[in-house]
Formats: structure tokens, sequence, C-alpha cells
């Protein structure tokens, strides 16, 4: 396969290159790359990103098949440029051993959209009281472990839990959240919340976790990385954190650095997200700590739900927002468009750091590396429109939203897994392509 | 003209939306006093209370509103357990409208829960208190007794004591007041004062006798067992020693001041029993007010209906 004319986005810098691609890596990457007979993805005037990763999705596959199925979701990742991603163990069973991990694993390959790497949980059934079969789960595939939905309550439990993933270099990932002093809230405890009679969560909700695992990364001198960061006081401390030379990383998520807290009053349930979405204050810091780095990725947190779990008042409506087929828009429009970071950088958010965090291939455009790139046209302005979702969860306080940045097809180890337009066909191709949704699918033959 | 389908808050209520329900409620007022209690206003509607909160004074001023407008009343006690186990409101919404209910009044111990019902059925929906977000009828049934008294609501001066932070009724008193021109003032321990509280309006002050100096009215706010239980402050008995009002506290307000508390009260812990009995109390006036205003709002969302204007 032979990418022709796209503007490239390297690790330094972004230039018009050929890539010729050959065994689902890249072979070749030069001015201009003599057409073999093989397939051609005309790029001209597009930019190829290197695969984007998503550290952070929840697929609800097994158990919550109505909200989303790994096949759904993966369509939908595809969709939105995504050649890697992970999912959290947050299902039913809970992913907690090796049998679970390696059914979500299977499965992922199964579909044969993007690649499917489970996250393990930290505690058996996410409940906070004995370590999960951590050895175990790596060797079936788990790329990380984390109780995400819930922090791991004891310290104690979460210092051994670090401590032990740590001989066989496997992260915790934190989700950073102090029951207690969440007390039932439902949105940002601020002027929103007062106005809309919701109960509000504080920020140390959050914050009082992110400092317990920071405090635990410096005295194991471990590494740890902290989920969905949405205050303005958790980014200063992880930013306090590695100057300091402590082993931490995080990320954020779109609705952090797109959205603040006046999006509830209205009571749309669709604005429900854990931890909730906050003040201009954050939004601004969230965008700081990208831009300086503070703030390693951007991930979508993608959590979808069916609409029964969100026609219901907003006390009882579920937490999460369907994120990822809107992402890559949200990430070129806030963060690209709006000055905040240059095109490597952005890259470098969500796809180099998340590979290099988490250990995976690809991450970066150069030869030798595995063949997963998002297309994509960065001036194309869309409009979010949930009824065109590929994910079963239409739960987006988007709605309506314009955005620019449209993925024109993702490809994943050489292969084109979704692409609107008609690709060269390959010369007697044994692989007939099926088109479902703009997604294609390889036909079983 | 109160051109709405609904009433669910104070929030975006105009000077003259309100100044016409208390108008009109004024009038009813009058007409109940005067024994007219058998309005045809209502006749051939169909108004359906539904609970999801114990309540005996609300549920009963309202279909008591009703019931002397002429509507026929039917009472649904849903209960707290069957929002989270039964049937969803939306479900409950839809069959409500199905048997063409013309007003559904509702209290609902989460916020907004009004504003999903108003969404899914025709019926106009009045809120009678949604969590703690807002309880309209509650306040403006309180502002016809200020404005009775004082003859006007502009340039008076407010001080609400209490739980203001789990208080609908502090939020939706709050919202009218500020819309008529007058001065709100607060006063709660920190743990019951909701953020941002200042900057919708309302002065927040730092001591009982600073919210009550120079008061013209004097309204106590429910202290709830569980609030205490909850950790919100150590004892009851702290409570009324450092924030309650008794009679000297009350001194300090205008000589001719009036007091309020939406009931029910705890004697002795907002106010003292001499307070609750004072003779500037109006309490107990406040009833007859919460009927009057019942019915001027029920009326005057029927009129915008059948003229076709309930456009918001």
């Amino acid at each position: 396969m032979i990418i022709r004319g796209g503007n490239v986005v390297f690790k330094n810098g972004v230039e018009k290159k050929d890539i010729l691609v050959k065994n689902g890596k890249i072979q070749k990457i030069a001015d201009y790359i003599p057409a073999d007979g093989g397939e051609e993805i005309n790029a001209e005037g597009l930019h190829v990103f290197p695969g984007l990763i998503d550290m952070h999705v929840h697929l609800r596959e097994p158990g919550f098949e109505r909200k989303e199925e790994i096949e759904s979701g993966a369509k939908a990742a595809v969709k939105g440029g995504f050649t890697q991603i992970c999912c959290m163990p947050n299902t039913n069973p809970v992913l907690d051993n090796k049998v679970a991990v390696s059914y979500v694993k299977y499965r992922g390959k199964e579909v044969g959209l993007c690649k499917i790497h489970p996250i393990g949980a930290i505690t058996k059934g996410e409940k906070g009281e004995e370590m999960a079969a951590i050895a175990s789960m790596k060797k079936a595939g788990a790329v990380a472990i984390s109780d995400d939905g819930v922090a791991v309550k004891n310290a104690r439990l979460m210092r051994l839990a670090m401590e032990y993933a740590k001989g066989f270099g496997i992260k915790c990932l934190c989700h950073c959240e102090d029951k207690d002093l969440v007390d039932g809230g439902v949105v940002h405890e601020g002027l929103s919340a007062t106005i809309a009679g919701l109960k509000g969560i504080p920020r140390a909700a959050e914050d009082v976790i992110i400092a317990r695992e920071i405090s635990l990364a410096e005295t194991l001198d471990t590494p740890v990385h902290i989920c969905h960061v949405s205050t303005y006081s958790g980014v200063r401390m992880i930013r306090d954190a590695k100057k300091a030379g402590i082993k931490v990383t995080a990320e954020t998520c779109p609705h952090y650095f797109a959205a603040t807290d006046e999006i509830i009053l209205g009571y749309d349930t669709n604005t429900k997200v854990n931890p909730p979405i906050r003040e201009e204050i954050d939004k601004q810091a969230i965008l700081e700590g990208l831009k300086d780095g503070t703030l390693d990725c951007i991930v979508t947190d993608h959590a979808p739900h069916h609409a029964d779990d969100k026609n219901v008042e907003y006390n009882l409506a579920a937490f999460g927002i369907s994120g990822i087929e809107t992402s890559f828009g949200f990430a070129i429009t806030y963060l690209y468009k709006a000055g905040v970071l240059t095109l490597p950088e952005l890259a470098e958010r969500m796809s180099y750091n998340p590979a290099k965090i988490l250990g995976l291939e690809g991450g970066e455009i150069k030869e030798g590396e595995v063949a997963d790139f998002a297309i994509a046209s960065l001036d194309e302005e869309w409009t979010v429109d949930n009824s065109k979702f590929l994910s079963k969860g239409k739960n987006t306080p988007f709605n309506g939203y314009k955005l620019n940045g449209v993925v024109k097809y993702t490809v994943v180890d050489g292969e084109v897994k979704y692409g609107e337009s008609a690709l060269a066909q390959k010369e007697g191709s044994k692989t007939k392509t099926i088109r479902v949704c703009g997604v294609k699918m390889k036909d079983k033959e | 003209m109160l051109n709405r389908k609904d009433l669910l808050g104070l929030i975006d209520a105009s000077k003259e939306e309100i100044t016409e329900i208390l108008d009109l409620a004024e009038e009813f007022k009058q007409r109940i006093k005067r024994g007219e209690k058998k309005l045809d206003r209502l006749s051939g509607k169909t108004v359906t209370v539904l609970f999801y909160e114990n309540s005996t004074r609300t549920r009963t001023s309202f279909e008591q509103a009703a019931k002397y407008l002429g509507a026929t009343t039917i009472n649904i006690a849903a209960g707290t357990s069957s929002v989270a186990k039964g049937e969803t409101l939306v479900d409950t919404g839809k069959t409500l409208d199905a048997q063409k209910n013309d007003f559904i009044v509702m209290r609902h111990p989460m916020g907004g829960a009004p504003y999903l019902l108003a969404k899914t059925v025709k019926a106009g929906v009045l809120n009678a208190g949604d969590g703690m977000n807002e309880h309209p009828t509650q306040a403006l049934l309180d502002m016809l007794t200020m404005r009775e008294t004082f003859g006007r609501l502009e340039g008076l001066k407010v001080a609400i004591l209490g739980d203001i932070k789990h208080s609908r009724v502090a939020k939706s008193n709050l919202f009218g007041l500020k819309t008529m021109g007058a001065e709100v003032r607060m006063f709660a321990p920190e743990t019951l004062i909701p953020k941002g509280m200042d900057k919708l309006g309302a002065k927040i002050c730092s001591s009982r006798e600073e919210a009550v100096k120079g008061a013209d009215v004097v309204m106590g706010l429910r202290i709830q067992l569980e609030r205490q239980q909850a950790g919100n402050f150590p004892s009851l008995g702290e409570y009324a020693a450092n924030y309650g009002v008794d009679e000297k506290v009350f001194a300090l307000a205008k000589p001719n001041a009036i007091i309020l508390h939406p009931g029910p009260v705890n004697r002795g812990v907002e106010l003292t029993s001499g307070i609750i009995d004072h003779e500037r109390s109006r309490i107990e006036d406040q009833v007859l007010s919460g009927v009057a205003v019942r019915m001027a709002a029920l009326t005057l969302l029927n009129e915008a209906r059948n003229n076709g204007e309930a456009t918001k």
C-alpha cells in the first residue's frame, strides 16, 4: 500500500511525503514512491497521523451489551481514527482474571478492526478488598491495571498493588475519587450546581486521591498514571510532582477542555459524567497542562450508555459520555485550531505518549514502525449528530457542535479499516471488503 | 400574561408574571375569607397531585386550591421508594397524559425532575418542590404575605436563616424577591450555604444579628435532624444557641417586621417558641396565602392553555 502525497505528522514536524507499507509495517518514507500496482490512498490535501491510541474506553462487553459491544465500540473507534484502544475492566464479570481478559482480547481479534487491549482490574471484582491476579492477566494480554469507576479505597492495598505490579512492569491507571467527599454529588460543586439545585462534587474529591497516588509513587519509586484529570488543582499537583522527578503521567478528556459546568443547566443527563465537567478556571488549567505536557494524553473515557440509562431524573442517570467519535474533532478544533497544540504535539498526546506509557507499538510514523494511521481532513467542518454514531451509546451533550477535523481513513496494520471513499482495489486480492456503515470489515471466507 | 405551559420555578419568572399571580391570589384570598370557596374557573379540568415525598401542607393546599376552583383532583402518593424501584418518571408521565390530565402537580426529591416531566407530558406541570432546587408556589405565598403586610416588595429587606443549602424555599424566594427588587440576606452555618449563592444576588451574612438588623422580614427555615446526623453541625442545641432566632435577635429587626416559616417548624431550633407565637408572626397566615397563590397559578396556567398562549 502507498499513502500518497499526504502531510505526514512526524514526531518533530509535518512534511509532505509518500509512505510505502509492506506486511503491516512502514517500509519506506520518501518524497516520491513509484506506484507498484497495489492499493493506494490519495492523501493529497489530507494529514496523515500515527494511528490514534485511546488508553481509556469502556466497551461494556461482557455484561452490558445493551450499552455497547466490542464490535460496535471498535467500529466507532476506527471511525474516530483510533487504531488501538484500551478497555476498562468494569464489565460483568469484571476483567479481574485471565479468562475474562483473554475473552476480550479474542473478541477484539475476531472483530478485526482496531487493536483492542484489555485493562485488568487491580482488585477482585473492583471491590477494593483483595488484589486481582495481576501477573496472570498480564500474561493473557492485559496492558495495565485499573479499578476505573472507583478508586481503591484502602491506601495500603493500593500500595501493595502498585508494588506488586512494578515487579513485572505493568502500570496502575488510577481513577481518583474519594466517595466520602463525593457524598452523592452528581455535578461539579459550584454556582451551576446551586442554580440547578443539584448536589455538587468538590474538586477535593478528586484531588485528595491524586495526592495519595502521587505520594505512593514517590514513596515506592514506581510509575503511576492518573486518569481523567478534571481539576486545576489536580493539574498543578501533577506538574509539581513531575518537576520533583516523581514518575507520574496523566490524561484528560475532550469534555474537560471543551466545556464548562454551565452545560448542566437544563438538566441534560448527557452532561452527567464522572469526574464532572468543571469551571472555566479548570478548563484553562487543562489546556495549559496539555500545552506544557503536564497532561500526557488525551483519552475519551468513552462511556456508552443505553437511552434508558439517561432518560431519567438527573440524579438517577448513569455517568458517562460517548466520546470516541468526537475526540479527534474536539482535539483539532479546541487544541490545534485554537493554537494550543501543534500537530506533532497533538499526535504526541493522542498516540505517542499512550504508546510509550503502556509499552504499545505505534505512536509514531517512522520506517520500520507498525503501519497504523489516521488520515484526516483538518479543515472540513462537520456537525456532531449522535444519530450517526456507530457506537451504541448515543449519549453526548455535544449534539449540534460544529467541529473541524474529519477522519477519512483509518489504517490498522497496513489495512484500511475505515474509509468513506473507494480505494484502489488490490489486484487478485483474496479479501473482499464489505461496507458496514462506512467501516470496512473483512468478509469471512 | 403568564403564557406558560408549566410553572417549574421562579428562576425565569418576570416581574410582570409574579405580579399577575400575586394580584389574582390576593383576590382569591379575599374571596376565601368571605367564604366563597366554590368557583368554577377550573370546572371540567383534572388536576393530579403526584407526590414522591411526604408532605401534608403543600399537598392539601394544592388539592384544596384545585377543588375551590371546581377541578377534579386525583391524589397519587408515589412514595420515595418507587422512584428508584418502580416505573420511570417518564413512563408515569406518559400514563397520566394518556388519562388526559390537564395539570400535574409534582413533588419530587430530585432537582430538575419537573423539567423532565414537563418535557414528557402535554399536561401543565406545577412544581411543588424538587429536591434542593425550587418550590415556586411557596415563595409566591411568602411574597403574597409580605406584599399584603407592607403593600410592596421592592426595597424590602428579607433575612432568611436556616438550612439554605438544602432549601428549595430559599432559592425560589431568592429568585422571586430579587426579581421584585427586594434585598435578600442569608445566614447559616458555612456547611449549609451552597457555593455561589452570593453570585445569585444573596447577601451572605456573618452573624444572625447582621442578617436580622433592620430587616422587614425574618424567615426561618426548617433544620432537619438528618442534616445534623450527616455532620453539618454538632447538635441541635449548638445550632439553636448560635444560629436560631429568638426575641433578642428579632428585636434588631424593624419594629413592624414580620416572621415567616414554610413549616413544619422545629420549635426551639431555628425559631424559639416565643418567635413562632410572636404577635408579628405570620406563619398561620402563610397557609391561606398558599391556597390562594396555588389557585392563582392554576387559573392563569389554565387560561394560557385555553387561549393557546402556553408558549414557554
